[in-house]
Protein backbone atom coordinates (compact mmCIF):
# COMPACT_ATOMS: atom_id res chain seq x y z
CA UNK A 1 0.00 0.00 0.00
CA UNK A 2 1.02 3.37 -0.71
CA UNK A 3 0.70 6.59 1.68
CA UNK A 4 1.33 10.08 -0.96
CA UNK A 5 1.06 12.80 1.96
CA UNK A 6 -0.31 15.98 0.43
CA UNK A 7 -1.00 19.47 1.30
CA UNK A 8 -4.91 20.43 1.31
CA UNK A 9 -4.83 24.53 1.88
CA UNK A 10 -8.33 25.36 4.00
CA UNK A 11 -9.32 28.80 2.85
CA UNK A 12 -11.39 30.64 5.41
CA UNK A 13 -14.55 31.81 5.00
CA UNK A 14 -14.00 34.73 6.91
CA UNK A 15 -10.99 36.20 7.90
CA UNK A 16 -12.40 38.51 10.58
CA UNK A 17 -15.68 39.29 13.03
CA UNK A 18 -18.62 40.25 10.92
CA UNK A 19 -18.71 43.81 13.36
CA UNK A 20 -14.50 44.27 12.34
CA UNK A 21 -15.66 43.11 8.49
CA UNK A 22 -18.35 45.93 8.46
CA UNK A 23 -15.60 48.54 8.96
CA UNK A 24 -12.27 47.30 7.20
CA UNK A 25 -14.32 45.76 4.57
CA UNK A 26 -14.74 41.82 3.47
CA UNK A 27 -11.64 39.53 3.10
CA UNK A 28 -9.33 41.53 5.11
CA UNK A 29 -7.25 40.45 8.02
CA UNK A 30 -7.55 42.41 10.80
CA UNK A 31 -4.96 43.42 12.97
CA UNK A 32 -5.40 42.84 16.83
CA UNK A 33 -5.77 46.70 17.32
CA UNK A 34 -8.57 46.75 15.06
CA UNK A 35 -10.61 43.73 16.59
CA UNK A 36 -9.96 45.37 20.38
CA UNK A 37 -10.88 48.32 19.25
CA UNK A 38 -13.94 49.18 16.23
CA UNK A 39 -17.06 48.93 16.82
CA UNK A 40 -16.63 47.06 20.18
CA UNK A 41 -18.82 50.15 21.85
CA UNK A 42 -22.12 48.97 23.48
CA UNK A 43 -24.72 50.79 21.71
CA UNK A 44 -28.05 48.89 21.83
CA UNK A 45 -30.92 46.87 24.08
CA UNK A 46 -30.06 48.86 26.70
CA UNK A 47 -34.34 49.35 27.90
CA UNK A 48 -34.04 52.00 29.98
CA UNK A 49 -32.19 55.54 30.44
CA UNK A 50 -30.37 55.31 34.06
CA UNK A 51 -32.36 57.10 36.72
CA UNK A 52 -29.35 59.29 37.48
CA UNK A 53 -29.13 60.90 33.79
CA UNK A 54 -32.51 61.09 32.43
CA UNK A 55 -31.79 63.24 29.77
CA UNK A 56 -29.25 60.97 27.63
CA UNK A 57 -28.96 56.65 26.91
CA UNK A 58 -26.12 55.00 29.21
CA UNK A 59 -23.64 55.24 26.24
CA UNK A 60 -24.62 58.45 24.80
CA UNK A 61 -22.42 60.22 22.49
CA UNK A 62 -24.49 63.64 22.49
CA UNK A 63 -22.79 63.75 26.42
CA UNK A 64 -20.58 65.92 24.42
CA UNK A 65 -20.51 69.06 22.56
CA UNK A 66 -18.15 68.10 20.01
CA UNK A 67 -20.04 65.91 16.94
CA UNK A 68 -18.73 63.43 15.03
CA UNK A 69 -20.02 61.79 12.66
CA UNK A 70 -18.33 58.46 13.46
CA UNK A 71 -16.31 57.90 16.67
CA UNK A 72 -14.40 55.52 15.03
CA UNK A 73 -12.42 57.63 13.27
CA UNK A 74 -10.03 58.53 16.06
CA UNK A 75 -7.10 55.56 15.45
CA UNK A 76 -4.01 55.86 18.37
CA UNK A 77 -1.01 56.00 16.64
CA UNK A 78 0.78 53.53 18.77
CA UNK A 79 -2.23 50.96 18.08
CA UNK A 80 -2.75 50.22 22.07
CA UNK A 81 -5.11 47.38 23.03
CA UNK A 82 -4.39 45.59 26.39
CA UNK A 83 -1.44 43.24 25.37
CA UNK A 84 0.34 45.74 23.39
CA UNK A 85 -0.15 48.20 26.22
CA UNK A 86 0.82 46.07 29.13
CA UNK A 87 4.44 45.18 26.87
CA UNK A 88 5.11 48.40 26.62
CA UNK A 89 4.20 49.68 30.07
CA UNK A 90 6.10 46.80 31.49
CA UNK A 91 9.42 47.56 29.63
CA UNK A 92 9.46 51.16 31.13
CA UNK A 93 8.73 49.96 34.64
CA UNK A 94 11.63 47.73 34.06
CA UNK A 95 14.08 50.41 33.05
CA UNK A 96 12.51 52.86 36.00
CA UNK A 97 13.08 50.30 38.56
CA UNK A 98 16.45 49.84 37.37
CA UNK A 99 17.25 53.87 38.40
CA UNK A 100 15.36 53.52 41.41
CA UNK A 101 17.56 50.54 42.21
CA UNK A 102 20.90 52.11 41.21
CA UNK A 103 20.12 55.04 43.53
CA UNK A 104 19.47 52.69 46.27
CA UNK A 105 22.31 51.02 45.98
CA UNK A 106 25.08 53.76 45.60
CA UNK A 107 23.05 55.63 48.25
CA UNK A 108 22.38 58.62 45.73
CA UNK A 109 20.01 59.94 47.50
CA UNK A 110 22.05 60.64 50.92
CA UNK A 111 24.92 62.64 49.15
CA UNK A 112 22.75 64.71 47.14
CA UNK A 113 23.11 68.43 47.53
CA UNK A 114 20.61 69.29 50.11
CA UNK A 115 19.52 72.44 48.83
CA UNK A 116 18.14 70.94 45.80
CA UNK A 117 16.54 67.90 47.62
CA UNK A 118 14.53 69.89 49.54
CA UNK A 119 13.29 71.96 46.19
CA UNK A 120 12.78 68.75 44.59
CA UNK A 121 10.94 67.27 46.82
CA UNK A 122 8.61 70.73 47.44
CA UNK A 123 8.14 70.61 44.09
CA UNK A 124 7.72 67.39 42.95
CA UNK A 125 5.65 65.17 46.15
CA UNK A 126 2.68 67.56 45.80
CA UNK A 127 2.44 66.27 42.26
CA UNK A 128 1.25 63.11 43.13
CA UNK A 129 -2.05 64.87 43.91
CA UNK A 130 -2.44 65.82 40.22
CA UNK A 131 -1.31 62.99 38.69
CA UNK A 132 -4.49 61.25 41.41
CA UNK A 133 -6.66 64.16 39.44
CA UNK A 134 -5.51 62.89 36.18
CA UNK A 135 -6.35 59.10 36.95
CA UNK A 136 -10.21 60.22 37.74
CA UNK A 137 -10.52 62.95 34.55
CA UNK A 138 -9.50 60.00 32.36
CA UNK A 139 -11.41 57.24 34.35
CA UNK A 140 -14.45 59.69 33.66
CA UNK A 141 -13.65 60.55 30.21
CA UNK A 142 -13.56 56.32 29.84
CA UNK A 143 -17.19 56.07 31.18
CA UNK A 144 -19.08 59.03 29.88
CA UNK A 145 -17.04 59.11 26.91
CA UNK A 146 -18.22 57.21 23.27
CA UNK A 147 -16.38 55.03 21.23
CA UNK A 148 -14.10 52.46 22.14
CA UNK A 149 -11.18 54.15 20.00
CA UNK A 150 -11.53 56.95 21.62
CA UNK A 151 -12.03 56.08 25.63
CA UNK A 152 -9.97 52.88 25.71
CA UNK A 153 -6.41 54.87 25.49
CA UNK A 154 -7.73 56.99 27.95
CA UNK A 155 -8.30 54.31 30.89
CA UNK A 156 -4.64 53.35 29.93
CA UNK A 157 -3.63 56.83 30.61
CA UNK A 158 -5.74 56.94 33.76
CA UNK A 159 -3.72 53.88 34.90
CA UNK A 160 -0.30 55.43 34.08
CA UNK A 161 -0.92 58.42 35.96
CA UNK A 162 -1.63 56.53 38.73
CA UNK A 163 1.86 55.27 38.25
CA UNK A 164 3.41 58.48 37.94
CA UNK A 165 1.80 59.48 41.58
CA UNK A 166 3.44 56.03 42.81
CA UNK A 167 6.71 57.16 41.46
CA UNK A 168 6.39 60.76 42.86
CA UNK A 169 5.78 59.26 46.08
CA UNK A 170 8.70 57.13 45.68
CA UNK A 171 11.31 60.14 45.00
CA UNK A 172 9.50 61.78 48.19
CA UNK A 173 10.19 58.87 50.22
CA UNK A 174 13.62 58.51 49.20
CA UNK A 175 14.74 61.69 49.64
CA UNK A 176 12.36 62.08 52.96
CA UNK A 177 10.77 59.60 55.11
CA UNK A 178 7.05 59.41 55.37
CA UNK A 179 6.25 62.56 56.79
CA UNK A 180 7.54 64.00 53.14
CA UNK A 181 4.41 62.68 51.91
CA UNK A 182 2.29 64.47 54.55
CA UNK A 183 4.23 67.77 54.41
CA UNK A 184 3.42 67.93 51.02
CA UNK A 185 0.02 67.11 51.57
CA UNK A 186 -0.19 69.85 53.69
CA UNK A 187 1.29 71.92 51.22
CA UNK A 188 -1.01 70.78 48.50
CA UNK A 189 -3.79 71.58 51.04
CA UNK A 190 -2.83 75.33 52.22
CA UNK A 191 0.52 76.48 50.50
CA UNK A 192 -0.49 80.05 48.48
CA UNK A 193 2.08 78.01 45.49
CA UNK A 194 -0.56 75.59 44.63
CA UNK A 195 -3.12 76.63 45.29
CA UNK A 196 -4.19 77.97 41.62
CA UNK A 197 -2.96 74.63 40.76
CA UNK A 198 -5.30 73.30 42.67
CA UNK A 199 -8.43 75.12 41.91
CA UNK A 200 -7.71 73.89 38.20
CA UNK A 201 -7.38 70.14 38.71
CA UNK A 202 -10.38 70.19 41.26
CA UNK A 203 -12.32 72.28 38.58
CA UNK A 204 -11.85 69.64 36.32
CA UNK A 205 -13.13 66.61 38.01
CA UNK A 206 -16.41 68.43 37.81
CA UNK A 207 -16.67 68.83 33.72
CA UNK A 208 -19.28 67.36 32.42
CA UNK A 209 -18.46 67.40 28.82
CA UNK A 210 -15.58 64.02 28.16
CA UNK A 211 -14.15 66.14 25.26
CA UNK A 212 -13.59 69.06 27.35
CA UNK A 213 -12.20 67.34 29.96
CA UNK A 214 -10.04 65.50 27.78
CA UNK A 215 -8.71 68.93 26.09
CA UNK A 216 -8.56 70.30 29.90
CA UNK A 217 -6.30 67.41 31.31
CA UNK A 218 -4.61 65.64 28.40
CA UNK A 219 -4.32 68.21 26.02
CA UNK A 220 -3.45 71.61 27.79
CA UNK A 221 -2.71 70.58 31.87
CA UNK A 222 -0.61 68.02 30.79
CA UNK A 223 0.36 69.37 27.81
CA UNK A 224 2.23 72.58 30.08
CA UNK A 225 2.78 70.81 33.52
CA UNK A 226 5.30 67.94 31.97
CA UNK A 227 7.87 70.10 29.82
CA UNK A 228 7.84 72.86 32.53
CA UNK A 229 8.23 70.37 35.44
CA UNK A 230 10.29 67.50 33.55
CA UNK A 231 12.38 69.17 30.67
CA UNK A 232 12.81 73.08 32.24
CA UNK A 233 13.04 71.95 35.56
CA UNK A 234 14.50 69.15 35.35
CA UNK A 235 17.36 70.94 33.83
CA UNK A 236 18.01 73.55 36.44
CA UNK A 237 17.79 70.77 39.47
CA UNK A 238 20.51 68.78 37.25
CA UNK A 239 22.51 71.74 36.20
CA UNK A 240 22.56 72.84 39.94
CA UNK A 241 23.38 68.79 42.27
CA UNK A 242 23.45 66.79 39.19
CA UNK A 243 21.23 63.88 37.54
CA UNK A 244 20.47 62.17 40.34
CA UNK A 245 16.89 63.39 40.39
CA UNK A 246 16.40 63.27 36.58
CA UNK A 247 16.89 59.46 36.50
CA UNK A 248 14.16 59.05 38.56
CA UNK A 249 11.87 61.06 36.61
CA UNK A 250 12.52 59.16 33.32
CA UNK A 251 9.54 57.24 33.26
CA UNK A 252 6.97 60.84 33.23
CA UNK A 253 9.92 62.62 30.45
CA UNK A 254 9.06 59.56 28.33
CA UNK A 255 5.71 59.26 28.78
CA UNK A 256 4.48 62.44 28.01
CA UNK A 257 7.06 61.93 24.58
CA UNK A 258 5.11 59.13 23.92
CA UNK A 259 1.32 60.01 24.98
CA UNK A 260 1.13 63.60 23.07
CA UNK A 261 1.50 61.36 19.86
CA UNK A 262 -1.53 59.93 20.78
CA UNK A 263 -3.09 63.21 21.77
CA UNK A 264 -2.45 65.31 18.98
CA UNK A 265 -4.01 62.66 16.50
CA UNK A 266 -6.96 62.92 18.20
CA UNK A 267 -7.16 66.34 18.18
CA UNK A 268 -6.02 66.46 14.73
CA UNK A 269 -9.16 64.32 14.01
CA UNK A 270 -11.98 66.25 16.14
CA UNK A 271 -10.50 69.48 14.35
CA UNK A 272 -10.59 68.09 11.00
CA UNK A 273 -14.32 66.49 11.49
CA UNK A 274 -15.83 70.26 10.71
CA UNK A 275 -15.10 73.95 11.36
CA UNK A 276 -18.15 73.54 14.06
CA UNK A 277 -16.09 71.54 16.09
CA UNK A 278 -12.60 73.24 15.28
CA UNK A 279 -14.46 76.06 16.49
CA UNK A 280 -15.61 74.85 20.12
CA UNK A 281 -11.94 72.71 20.34
CA UNK A 282 -10.41 76.77 19.76
CA UNK A 283 -12.28 77.95 22.37
CA UNK A 284 -12.02 74.92 25.00
CA UNK A 285 -8.07 75.04 24.52
CA UNK A 286 -7.76 78.79 25.00
CA UNK A 287 -9.89 79.21 28.14
CA UNK A 288 -7.90 76.46 29.76
CA UNK A 289 -4.37 77.26 28.53
CA UNK A 290 -4.80 80.40 29.76
CA UNK A 291 -5.73 79.03 33.63
CA UNK A 292 -3.45 76.62 33.58
CA UNK A 293 -0.46 79.15 32.24
CA UNK A 294 -1.76 81.16 35.55
CA UNK A 295 -2.50 78.19 37.51
CA UNK A 296 1.59 77.10 37.05
CA UNK A 297 2.47 80.28 37.53
CA UNK A 298 3.45 80.37 41.31
CA UNK A 299 4.70 76.52 40.85
CA UNK A 300 7.26 77.17 38.65
CA UNK A 301 7.76 80.63 40.28
CA UNK A 302 9.02 78.30 43.57
CA UNK A 303 10.72 75.73 41.36
CA UNK A 304 12.82 77.95 39.04
CA UNK A 305 13.06 81.47 40.92
CA UNK A 306 13.82 84.64 38.62
CA UNK A 307 13.87 82.48 35.20
CA UNK A 308 10.18 81.10 36.25
CA UNK A 309 8.20 83.86 33.69
CA UNK A 310 10.54 83.19 30.63
CA UNK A 311 10.15 79.19 31.04
CA UNK A 312 6.54 79.55 31.34
CA UNK A 313 6.73 81.72 28.12
CA UNK A 314 8.83 79.68 26.39
CA UNK A 315 6.45 76.81 27.03
CA UNK A 316 3.57 78.56 26.47
CA UNK A 317 4.84 79.37 23.14
CA UNK A 318 5.85 75.96 22.21
CA UNK A 319 2.54 74.34 22.91
CA UNK A 320 0.64 76.86 20.93
CA UNK A 321 3.05 75.45 17.85
CA UNK A 322 1.94 72.32 19.01
CA UNK A 323 -1.90 73.16 19.04
CA UNK A 324 -1.67 74.99 15.66
CA UNK A 325 -0.04 71.65 14.05
CA UNK A 326 -2.99 70.33 15.10
CA UNK A 327 -5.29 72.39 13.02
CA UNK A 328 -6.31 74.34 15.99
CA UNK A 329 -6.25 78.18 15.65
CA UNK A 330 -6.28 79.65 19.54
CA UNK B 1 11.45 42.06 -16.34
CA UNK B 2 12.21 39.16 -13.64
CA UNK B 3 10.33 39.28 -10.43
CA UNK B 4 11.42 40.35 -7.21
CA UNK B 5 9.78 38.22 -4.26
CA UNK B 6 10.25 38.67 0.00
CA UNK B 7 8.11 36.18 1.83
CA UNK B 8 7.28 36.40 5.64
CA UNK B 9 5.80 34.37 8.58
CA UNK B 10 1.95 35.49 8.65
CA UNK B 11 1.84 37.55 12.11
CA UNK B 12 1.35 40.68 13.95
CA UNK B 13 4.59 42.17 12.82
CA UNK B 14 4.54 40.43 9.42
CA UNK B 15 1.24 42.00 8.78
CA UNK B 16 2.52 45.35 9.20
CA UNK B 17 5.87 45.16 7.31
CA UNK B 18 3.43 43.91 4.20
CA UNK B 19 0.93 46.45 4.36
CA UNK B 20 3.72 48.93 4.40
CA UNK B 21 5.32 47.02 1.18
CA UNK B 22 1.61 47.27 -0.71
CA UNK B 23 1.70 51.04 0.16
CA UNK B 24 5.34 52.00 -1.33
CA UNK B 25 5.16 49.28 -4.21
CA UNK B 26 1.78 50.00 -5.74
CA UNK B 27 2.98 47.00 -8.32
CA UNK B 28 3.40 44.33 -5.14
CA UNK B 29 1.35 41.12 -5.80
CA UNK B 30 0.85 40.01 -2.12
CA UNK B 31 0.01 35.92 -1.98
CA UNK B 32 -1.41 34.74 1.33
CA UNK B 33 -0.51 31.17 2.05
CA UNK B 34 -1.11 29.39 5.31
CA UNK B 35 1.25 30.84 7.64
CA UNK B 36 3.01 32.73 5.21
CA UNK B 37 2.86 35.35 2.83
CA UNK B 38 4.82 36.16 -0.08
CA UNK B 39 4.76 39.34 -1.60
CA UNK B 40 6.14 39.70 -5.65
CA UNK B 41 7.07 42.79 -7.41
CA UNK B 42 8.22 43.32 -10.83
CA UNK B 43 11.37 44.44 -11.38
CA UNK B 44 12.30 45.69 -7.81
CA UNK B 45 10.68 46.14 -4.04
CA UNK B 46 11.39 48.87 -1.81
CA UNK B 47 10.91 48.39 2.28
CA UNK B 48 10.75 51.47 4.23
CA UNK B 49 11.28 51.76 7.81
CA UNK B 50 9.48 55.06 8.01
CA UNK B 51 5.86 53.36 6.60
CA UNK B 52 6.47 50.35 8.86
CA UNK B 53 6.92 52.10 11.51
CA UNK B 54 3.91 54.15 10.45
CA UNK B 55 1.46 50.67 10.19
CA UNK B 56 3.14 49.51 13.62
CA UNK B 57 2.59 52.40 15.70
CA UNK B 58 5.86 52.01 17.40
CA UNK B 59 9.83 52.19 16.74
CA UNK B 60 11.12 49.58 13.92
CA UNK B 61 14.75 48.41 13.12
CA UNK B 62 15.10 47.01 9.55
CA UNK B 63 17.04 44.16 11.11
CA UNK B 64 14.15 42.93 13.18
CA UNK B 65 12.39 42.12 9.73
CA UNK B 66 14.59 39.08 9.70
CA UNK B 67 13.34 37.96 12.93
CA UNK B 68 9.81 37.40 10.31
CA UNK B 69 11.40 36.58 6.78
CA UNK B 70 11.41 32.55 5.46
CA UNK B 71 12.86 33.47 1.97
CA UNK B 72 13.44 36.57 -0.85
CA UNK B 73 15.46 36.89 -4.34
CA UNK B 74 16.93 39.50 -5.83
CA UNK B 75 19.73 41.80 -4.95
CA UNK B 76 19.91 43.63 -2.13
CA UNK B 77 20.63 47.05 -0.90
CA UNK B 78 19.91 47.85 2.73
CA UNK B 79 20.36 51.19 5.03
CA UNK B 80 19.28 52.26 8.37
CA UNK B 81 15.77 53.52 6.52
CA UNK B 82 15.29 51.16 3.34
CA UNK B 83 15.70 47.67 2.04
CA UNK B 84 15.90 47.45 -1.57
CA UNK B 85 15.79 44.40 -3.37
CA UNK B 86 15.93 44.12 -7.06
CA UNK B 87 17.84 42.59 -10.18
CA UNK B 88 20.96 44.43 -11.16
CA UNK B 89 22.48 44.18 -14.53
Amino acid sequence: MQIDLRTVTIKPIRQTFTHIADRIGPGKSASRYQEATLNVQADANFHYRPTWDQDHEIFDASRSALVMADWYSFKDPRQYYYATYTIARARMQETAEADFDFIERRGLADTFNGAAARKALDVLVPLRHVAWGSNMNNSSICAYGYGTAFTAPCIFQAMDQLGIAQYLTRVGLLFGDAGTLDEAKQAWLSDAAWQELRRYVEDTLVVQDPVELFVAQNLVLDGLLYPLVYEKFDAALTAEAGPTVSMLLRFQADWFAETSRWVDATIKTAAAESAANAELLNRWVGAWRDRAAKALGPVMEMALGAEAPAALADVVTAFDARAAKCGLAI
Amino acid sequence: MSTVFIAFQTNETSRGIVEAIEEDNPAAVVNEQPAMVKVDAPGSMTIRRSTIEEKLGRRFDLQEMHVHLITLSGHIDESDDEFNLSWKQ
